[in-house]
């Protein structure tokens, strides 16, 4: 299944191989000290990523299934093509990149880690990501994004770029940070206050935000080849959540 | 005995979360092509599922009896085939009956007989009834009426293949690699709330309608209530039973368009309805007065077929997955998009559609324009 390259480099043939099986496989890899995997064929193989522990770079030529990078911790992953539902499941430490479109609740519940993803996201991007000192995720997309965006989110940061919208195009995602009690959405483009969650509120950025944003969106337009000035100069707006506990009073006496 | 449990099961796990798959194709210039890629994709999908229930829905399946009813009907015992075939004789011309052929397939057990027959109406239907509606009521009569049978499938020129198994092993059982149809649809069960049974398993036909789901149906209780008033009674045990009633009363019985048929299964909020032009607000509140008991509740993922159409269609806020993907002539719709490049590593393009809103492919119609991709001129 995998040949060995001199310079440290595994391919693998992933096509028609367990996802069990093809994660096994990648243990093993990764545990003899390799830095680099092509996997080759990947067709819905879940859970790619995970259970490594180790900084090592996989390249995936296809497309992953889900739960691309759950639990991961440290590994970089490059995605040639889209990624399923679920990429970046509870991350810890580590990168996935995404060259092309990322499915529904990309980002959910990690707790460090930065996820790139080049085109839109589906439903429910960075569900419920959380923070601790300095385990701070981050999620950018470059494109537009579906309902639920930074749903419950608990910390992290997440930047939406819009980057294929039109001139005076909207983003059209309802639901925007509903139940939001931590971290920062960053949206680049207009949205309409309907489109909002009632647990958000809207700011200007100030100096610095335009760091953090300096930061995130030139790490993403270096990824893709993209101009990070270019997507800078235009109006971002700043989502962050009005209280800490907006169930607080819900449930009690 | 032996411990079997390392062999059939060498990871240990105790519990296994899962999901239905669903995987639909079309050739929207009415080519038939075999089975072969979408037993793959199903199949690729086969960790979503359980081995509880498997099926396919194929048109353009028999021109040879194109403008006959083929009624696929499963038998739990002899008694009831003796039933039925007498109540077939007697409500229809009876063109030709036989034993949908099997083969011993591993994985497949317990297995019920399945047999099929091309019907004409004919000079049985008695008045001003439809022909369509004649063959409804004979379903449901067989269906509610006569000991150990069920009416699998009930359309002219298709047919339903189903059971207990995964759909890869239903596909073998059937033989189903040497059919043909210019439009199949595929299922894998993971049964959350009734349990798996040969009339269980998807997809679930009235006529040439069918649909495969992946989610469940919370408002079954209402939809069947409802439609209990228009003769159709629910018998299969399972919730998406009630979409292909649904879809039957609404499309062909009181003639709505699919995009109306979306606004009933899947309305949009009262809150979006506050926002849209004061005409489409009218429509959409009559559409939730008038129709309101069958609003599809809880989370869904439909693949809607019958002759010359498939439509995907998720729940409003889209609680389950929907990928679709365009190649030449063919739409392509399915659970996880690897399933989709397994069998066309070269999809023109693919989407993922937004909740609420209906994918259509028609035969003879051009697909769906492309929807806004990554540019980049706008930056």
């Amino acid at each position: 299944m995998a040949k060995r390259a001199a310079n440290s480099v595994v391919k693998i043939d992933a096509g028609g191989v367990l996802y069990r099986e093809l994660n096994a496989r990648l243990r093993d890899v990764a545990s003899n000290g390799v830095q680099r995997i092509e996997l080759q064929n990947v067709y819905g193989q879940r859970y790619i990523g995970t259970d490594l522990g180790k900084p090592v770079e996989i390249e995936v030529f296809g497309t992953p299934g889900n739960g691309l990078g759950a639990f991961m911790d440290g590994p970089r992953i490059i995605v040639h093509g889209n990624a399923q539902d679920g990429s970046g499941n509870t991350m810890n430490e580590g990168e996935i990149i995404v060259h092309g479109h990322a499915g529904d609740i990309t980002g959910l519940s990690a707790r460090g880690g930065k996820i790139f993803v080049r085109d839109d996201a589906g439903y429910r991007a960075g569900i419920h990501m959380k923070e601790y000192q300095d385990k701070k995720p981050v999620l950018v997309i470059g494109g537009t994004a579906q309902d639920f965006l930074g749903e419950y989110m608990a910390g992290g940061i997440l930047i939406l770029l819009g980057l294929n919208l039109n001139a005076g195009e909207y983003h059209t995602a309802n639901f925007i940070g509903t139940g939001m009690h931590g971290g920062v959405i960053y949206l680049r483009g207009s949205v309409e206050g309907y489109q909002l969650g009632k647990e958000v509120d809207v700011a200007t950025l100030e100096d610095k935000d335009y760091q953090i944003l300096q930061k995130f969106v030139g790490e993403f337009a270096s990824h893709f080849g993209y101009d990070a000035v270019g997507i800078l100069k235009h109006k971002f707006v700043k989502l962050f959540p009005r209280w800490l506990r907006p169930y607080g009073r819900l449930y009690a006496y | 005995m032996r411990n079997l449990s390392p062999m059939n099961n060498p990871y240990r796990d105790d519990k296994v979360i899962d999901a239905c798959s669903i995987f639909g194709v079309m050739d929207t210039s009415g080519r038939r092509f075999g089975g072969e890629d979408v037993i793959r994709a199903i199949a690729n999908m086969h960790v979503r599922g359980n081995g509880l229930g498997g099926g396919f829905a194929i048109y353009g399946l028999y021109p040879e009896y194109a403008d006959a009813y083929a009624f696929h009907i499963m038998y739990l015992s002899r008694k009831g085939q003796r039933e039925v075939e007498a109540f077939l004789k007697d409500g229809f011309d009876l063109i030709c009956a036989e034993e949908v052929p099997t083969r011993p397939t591993p994985g497949i057990v317990d297995t019920p007989l399945i047999w099929r027959y091309f019907l004409n109406v004919g000079q049985h239907k008695l008045g001003e009834k439809a022909e369509d509606d004649y063959v409804v009521d004979r379903v449901m009569e067989i269906n509610c009426s006569l000991p150990d049978a069920y009416v699998f499938s009930s359309g002219k020129d298709m047919a339903v293949f189903k059971g207990v198994g995964y759909p890869e092993e239903i596909a073998a059982y059937f033989s189903l690699e040497q059919y043909e149809g210019y439009l199949w649809t595929a299922h894998g069960r993971f049964p959350t709330n009734t349990h798996g049974w040969w009339g269980g398993a998807h997809p679930f036909c009235i006529l040439d309608w069918t649909v495969v789901h992946n989610g469940e149906i919370s408002s079954y209780g209402i939809n069947r209530c409802y439609l209990e008033q228009f003769g159709y009674n629910c018998t299969m045990q399972t919730d998406t039973e009630v979409v292909a009633y649904a879809v039957d009363l609404l499309i062909r019985k009181h003639n709505l368009p699919i995009e109306i048929v979306a606004n009933i299964l899947a309305p949009p909020f009262w809150s979006d309805i506050e926002r849209c032009p004061l005409e489409k607000q009218k429509l959409l509140r009559t559409l939730r007065q008038v129709y309101g008991s069958l609003l599809l509740n809880g989370p869904f993922t439909i693949i809607i077929a019958h002759h010359g159409e498939m439509i995907g269609l998720t729940d409003r806020i889209r609680l389950r997955p929907l990928t679709v993907g365009v190649k030449g002539d063919r739409l392509y719709l399915s659970s996880e998009e690897s399933a989709m490049r397994l069998i066309c590593p070269d999809l023109d393009r693919t989407w993922i559609p937004v909740g609420g809103q209906p994918i259509v492919g028609s035969l003879g119609a051009p697909l769906q324009p492309q929807p806004a991709t990554m540019g980049g001129e706008t930056i």
